[in-house]
């Protein structure tokens, strides 16, 4: 091969070397003619990526394993790798601590991450169909700007924030989080490359040939071509929601957390058991856990999608 | 659509239509019509303004006050500050707890995105092949995604205990000693870059791999065709086709890893980092600068420290990025003249060989891209 010559090793070998060299060394290779990529892998991908989902799975099945336990299972040098018998037990220490508010956490997160999913879809949509197929004059700059400030790290916005909501008499208050987090500029940014890709201009041109002025234009051509990726958006923001903790940590009474808080008081008071621990950790990721099997299709395209254009 | 009855059946394609229009305009201008040119116009800012609302009062206030606390003496029971200029910001970088956090949070920060970048990759390419069951590998690949980072930090801190944590025990098995996962500064920056990368290996593999599902499968037959090997491929082909999308997911994790906060508040259960401060960062300290010395100026200007650190990685990883996955098919990277250079010299080569070796689309690109590429080596030469 040309790869002799090794300054110019990886691409020139791979250009240089034509199809007439091939032929001349390997005639069968072109009439075998064995699609490069159609053929399936052999054992060395499926094990690879067997050893990927097992270490994916470990951690809750640990957590599974110590939650169903005692306090002494950590303990024991000759623990065994089957649950035990107390999840159930453990599971209702948790949610029967006074300390930990199990029931208000769990409450409390769902209906703050689902407004806030609700939100941040309702906002990023309205805007990012106007960024995406209305012409205004600063709109490019506006979105140039929306896009830049995703680089900035949450803290820095924290202080103020808290001093803001003391000032309302707000802090401890559930609305403390969600008010924060009602719009996103990455959900701006999501809409408007989706609808910017999905939506032909064709299509507007025929609305308003049709007689239907912007909003009508935007109910029934942009928002049904918007849903997949509002839907998409929806759960993103949802599941993040769910587990952000610096904010809510900060802002929230112990007495009325998140979970994630709340996972945080159960460390700080059952440090010494941690199959009590675990356990909790485990109720707290079931409600997700279920989301996933219902939506991970979702999330997994969402993610290809969003990654394309990023 | 129902515009067929009205446009012309051919094309609704603006060009067409809009004669129709102006055809229309000078008969009358009805009500209707003013009516919808301020619709049009006016629109777009009333669908972007609930957000610009929203979002400069939780963005972008808070954003900009941040700055005018930091350089403020801010007295909580007056709920107000007195200006007292830079001093804040000498206070926090001439504390030696800052030095330290700021070291543990590259330190960790580090641990956590080259493994994960490097395993990421390899998992993508894992992916990528024409396996079973993609959507099945796919899913559980995502899976510790859903996971809160608190939930993470507990597990992992419990697999990672000092006495009788899962990975010492294991250790011992084989004979090894134990690590003090705690009390050992690196060693606890590696049970938290652990977390980090339990949670988000597979995120970022899924982004990775849908750039790689993203490049034409033609490269890598004429590849296969011309002999290259699976791992000649992935060097050529897939690596530098990645570049852009190496970039996004550097950035993004250099945004996200520095500003870590939930894996070290709750890797033990007093969440200040450790008694020497062995996993204090940067957050942690802001937390603890905050809301534990309920100290406003200071927190507000370390994080104004830390965004501009943010920034200025951010800055440093694009140029690396652009150094080590240097792109050599496509025009990224290039400078305008150099291009034009390489496509003029690609072109006369081809004349040269026209009707020799260059056979089809493929090999008469391929051909240009790598007398760019002896270009450039030659002018390093000169260099």
């Amino acid at each position: 091969m040309t790869a002799t010559e090794p300054a110019t090793q990886a691409t020139t070998s791979l250009n240089t070397v034509t199809a007439v060299t091939v032929d001349a060394k390997d005639p069968k290779r072109r009439l075998r003619s064995r699609p490069v990529r159609g053929s399936r892998p052999g054992w060395f991908v499926y094990t690879a990526l067997a050893v990927v989902l097992g270490s994916a799975l470990f951690p809750y099945y640990w957590s599974l394993l110590i939650g169903s336990g005692d306090a002494g299972t950590i303990r024991d040098p000759n623990m065994s790798w089957l649950p035990g018998g107390n999840f159930i037990e453990n599971a209702l220490t948790v949610v029967n601590d006074p300390a930990v508010n199990f029931w208000r956490a769990l409450w409390n997160s769902i209906y703050s991450s689902a407004l806030i999913a609700l939100s941040v879809v309702f906002f990023s949509t309205l805007a990012g169909w106007a960024f995406a197929k209305l012409k205004f004059k600063g709109g490019k700059w506006l979105l140039i700007f929306v896009v830049a400030t995703m680089a900035v790290p949450m803290q820095l916005g924290v202080v103020p924030l808290y001093i803001l909501f003391a000032d309302l008499g707000w802090t401890g208050n559930i609305g403390a989080i969600i008010i924060p987090a009602l719009v996103t500029a990455f959900g701006v940014f999501w809409m408007t490359q989706y609808i910017q890709q999905s939506v032909p201009d064709e299509l507007l041109e025929a609305a308003r040939v049709d007689g239907a002025n912007s909003f009508r234009t935007f109910l029934t051509v942009g928002l049904p071509a918007a849903r997949p990726a509002a839907a998409m958006l929806g759960l993103f923001t949802f599941v993040t929601a769910w587990n952000n903790f610096f904010w809510p940590f900060i802002v929230l009474d112990r007495s009325d957390p998140t979970l994630p808080v709340a996972l945080s008081l159960l460390q700080s008071n059952h440090f010494v058991d941690y199959s009590i621990v675990l356990a909790g950790v485990l109720l707290s990721t079931i409600p997700l856990l279920i989301l996933f099997v219902f939506a991970g299709k979702q999330l997994v395209s969402g993610i290809m999608a969003g990654a394309v254009k990023g | 659509m129902t515009s067929t009855k009205t446009a012309p059946p051919s094309a609704p394609s603006p060009q067409q239509a809009r004669p129709d229009r102006t055809e229309r305009t000078p008969r009358r201008i009805a009500f209707g019509h003013k009516l919808s040119k301020w619709d049009l116009k006016l629109s777009p800012y009333l669908y972007i303004s609930p957000f610009f609302i929203l979002f400069a009062i939780t963005g972008l206030f808070p954003i900009a006050y941040t700055a005018v606390i930091s350089f403020m003496d801010w007295d909580l029971v007056r709920n107000s500050g007195t200006f007292i200029g830079f001093d804040q910001y000498v206070y926090v970088l001439t504390q030696p707890k800052f030095w330290i956090a700021l070291r543990n949070t590259f330190s960790i920060f580090l641990l956590s995105s080259v493994p994960q970048l490097i395993l990421a990759v390899f998992i993508a390419t894992m992916l990528d092949q024409n396996i079973r069951a993609k959507t099945f590998w796919r899913m559980g690949v995502l899976l510790p995604y859903v996971m809160a980072p608190v939930a993470v930090a507990l597990i992992f801190s419990n697999m990672f205990g000092d006495k009788y944590g899962l990975i010492n025990t294991l250790l011992g098995n084989i004979g090894l000693p134990p690590v003090m996962w705690h009390s050992n500064a690196f060693a606890s920056h590696i049970a938290i870059a652990t977390m980090v990368n339990f949670r988000w290996t597979g995120y970022n593999t899924l982004i990775l791999l849908a750039a790689m599902q993203a490049i034409p499968r033609d490269y890598y037959e004429a590849a296969a065709i011309d002999g290259a090997n699976k791992f000649r491929q992935f060097t050529a082909i897939t690596l530098p086709s990645l570049r852009p999308t190496l970039i996004f997911v550097i950035i993004t994790s250099t945004i996200g890893g520095l500003q870590i906060f939930d894996e070290p508040r709750m890797y033990d259960q007093f969440g200040t980092g450790g008694a020497n401060s062995q996993w204090l960062t940067i957050s942690l300290y802001l937390y603890d600068i905050g809301w534990g010395q309920w100290n406003f100026g200071r927190a507000a200007a370390l994080a104004w420290i830390l965004f501009l650190i943010i920034l200025a990685i951010g800055v440093v990883n694009m140029l690396v990025t652009n150094r080590l996955v240097r792109d050599e098919g496509s025009r990224d990277g290039r400078s305008r003249r150099d291009r034009r250079a390489a496509a003029i010299a690609a072109r006369t080569e081809l004349e040269h060989r026209v009707g020799g070796t260059v056979r089809d689309d493929f090999g008469s690109t391929s051909t240009g891209a790598a007398t760019s590429d002896t270009n450039d080596k030659t002018t390093e030469v000169a260099r």
